[in-house]
């Protein structure tokens, strides 16, 4: 892991509560510290509600705070709207739709995405020249999507679409990438190769990246630190070697007492 | 045989001028997935500015063009009511399309209708009278088929570019634009703009067609443009070669000629409203009959 002074997101003293002063309000994050660095894959998991897609949205911005502050780069991003963090996060959402523009092709889609981080002139939509560089990034897929990029991206399966959209959030160079539960929607074989798509991905572009899961086994076998939330706390954060060690028993057992404690 | 001829020749030239407006909504509506009823009120709009220009005595073209930019600034409006301050897209219209009541009023200087009679229109200005004459028979069918075609070339154009895929992905999905680094809303003010800008441009060619403004005649032009638009894309989407725009164009031919009809065989014209509803209900419920597979809001 290479050494730095500054993590690559640092979220200090974060307060959130929903629904606030009503019946239903829930505080669920009080003084949490939070930090991501460089280099890091991190598997988050938890039950419902424990806190896991919320710190997802604060640090995407699609969530304000109601206290604390949020770094990325050593830069105060808390009042820093989505769709300008967006320049340096990429997502992949649970939901494969939410990742693609269905109405448009494959090729309209991949030629959005490409323009990421440069102006959206008047000059062609679609450049030809890039179309090779396109092909060429689908063929890392191996869904043969190469073969149909003039297809709108409506007809393509959940799995496929899924597999667009990883593409499509690495493709521009971008800080972190956020995976909120990206294989939860699959069936099990599209969910097995996204999760082997998403591992090369992350080693090819050696990105940092925070991935939240329900799928314990993908905890484990993936990434470089685990991280188990809790209402609104880290109750497991192990890294490197320390989370080598953790098997998916170890961590259904603590999720078991977890449920005891709350009465599940 | 001259009669039918020149009652097809009414309606094209009719249709290619609601077709202006229909290539407009067609960009609120189907691209944008928003129902915009601000087009009742920029509709008279284009009219009444391009009045009280060309009464002034400016070139009707350079009329037409600020009537452009007065719906889409009314358009923008309307944008900025619903993006900014999250007002729920249906009001937003509402209220763009009550105020312009008063400011149709204003620039007409409170007369209902404002008549420009033998005053230079886009059909009668600079070039059209060295017509020869077979043609300036035709002048109004002509004129109207010259913009139809440029204005639905430049959106085809637009579309294609950069920010046209920007602006189609907004109406399909506008997380995916957040992603991309974009704030959606300002994309959709300007879809908002230009879709009211393109209203108010066939206002103020229908108003050079009569040499009069009405500031009521946007009455029932939502209803007018959703129903060519979706007439349109229900009949023609299997015609692959053809674009969506080139659909709404003939939707508004289709739409008028069926409205002809109707006055042809009788109906007096106090029930044309009430046909023009009817005509959507049909419109929609077919296109629910019609509609399998994927959506497809932004083909174009």
């Amino acid at each position: 892991m290479p050494e730095h002074n500054l993590p690559l997101v640092r979220m200090e003293h974060i307060v959130k509560t929903f629904h606030p002063r009503t019946v239903s309000e829930t505080e669920l994050f009080r003084d949490f510290f939070f930090s991501i660095v460089e280099g890091e894959f991190i598997s988050v998991v938890g039950s419902n509600g424990s806190g896991k897609t919320t710190l997802l949205n604060l640090i995407c911005g699609s969530l304000s705070l109601d206290g604390g502050s949020i770094f990325l780069r050593g830069k105060d991003i808390t009042k820093m709207p989505e769709y300008r963090r967006a320049a340096h996060i990429g997502r992949v959402f649970q939901d494969p739709s939410k990742g693609t523009c269905p109405s448009l092709t494959i090729l309209e889609n991949l030629s959005l995405a490409d323009n990421k981080g440069k102006s959206f002139g008047l000059s062609r939509g679609v450049e030809k020249k890039r179309l090779d560089f396109y092909k060429s990034q689908l063929e890392l897929l191996q869904l043969g999507l190469e073969d149909k990029i003039h297809l709108p991206v409506g007809v393509l399966s959940g799995g496929q679409r899924q597999a667009l959209a990883l593409l499509i959030s690495t493709m521009t160079p971008i800080d972190l990438l956020v995976l909120d539960e990206h294989t939860a929607a699959l069936d099990p074989k599209s969910s097995e190769n996204i999760m082997y798509l998403t591992d090369k991905l992350v080693r090819e572009k050696k990105l940092t990246s925070i991935m939240v899961t329900h799928n314990l086994r993908y905890a484990v076998e993936y990434g470089n630190r685990v991280v188990m939330m809790h209402s609104g706390t880290a109750v497991i954060d192990a890294a490197g070697e320390d989370k080598k060690k953790y098997t998916v028993d170890d961590l259904l057992k603590v999720f078991n007492e977890i449920s005891i404690e709350c009465g599940n | 045989m001259t009669t039918f001829l020149g009652l097809a020749e009414t309606v094209l030239r009719d249709g290619f001028i609601y077709g202006l407006m229909a290539m407009g909504v067609f960009v609120t509506y189907k691209i944008l997935d928003f129902p915009d009823l601000s087009v009742d009120g920029t509709f008279p709009l284009g009219a009444c500015v391009t009045a009280a220009l060309i009464c002034a005595g400016v070139n009707p073209w350079l009329a037409c063009l600020a009537a452009l930019l007065a719906g889409a600034l009314a358009g923008s409006v309307t944008g900025l009511l619903h993006v900014k301050f999250h007002i729920t897209d249906l009001l937003s219209g509402i209220l763009v399309m009550t105020a312009m009541w008063s400011v149709t009023l204003i620039i007409t200087g409170k007369s209902a209708i404002l008549q420009f009679f033998n005053k230079p229109t886009i059909f009668t200005y600079g070039p059209m009278q060295h017509l020869p004459q077979v043609l300036y028979q035709h002048r109004h069918i002509l004129v109207c088929l010259l913009l139809v075609v440029l204005v639905k070339l430049l959106l085809d154009w637009f579309l294609s570019t950069k920010y046209g895929l920007l602006l189609r992905g907004t109406g399909d999905n506008s997380q995916y634009i957040v992603s991309l680094g974009r704030d959606p809303g300002t994309i959709k003010i300007f879809g908002l703009a230009l879709g009211n800008g393109l209203t108010a441009l066939a206002g103020s060619v229908l108003a050079q067609l009569g040499e009069n403004a009405d500031v009521n005649a946007g009455k029932g032009m939502v209803v007018l443009a959703l129903a060519s638009v979706i007439i349109g894309t229900s009949i023609f989407h299997r015609v692959s070669f053809l674009k969506a725009t080139t659909m709404a164009i003939l939707g508004a031919v289709l739409y008028k000629a069926c409205l002809q009809i109707a006055l042809q065989l009788g109906l007096p014209p106090h029930y044309l409203k009430l046909l023009m509803a009817v005509l959507l209900t049909v419109a929609l419920l077919s296109q629910r009959f019609y509609k399998k597979g994927g959506t497809m809001n932004a083909r174009t």
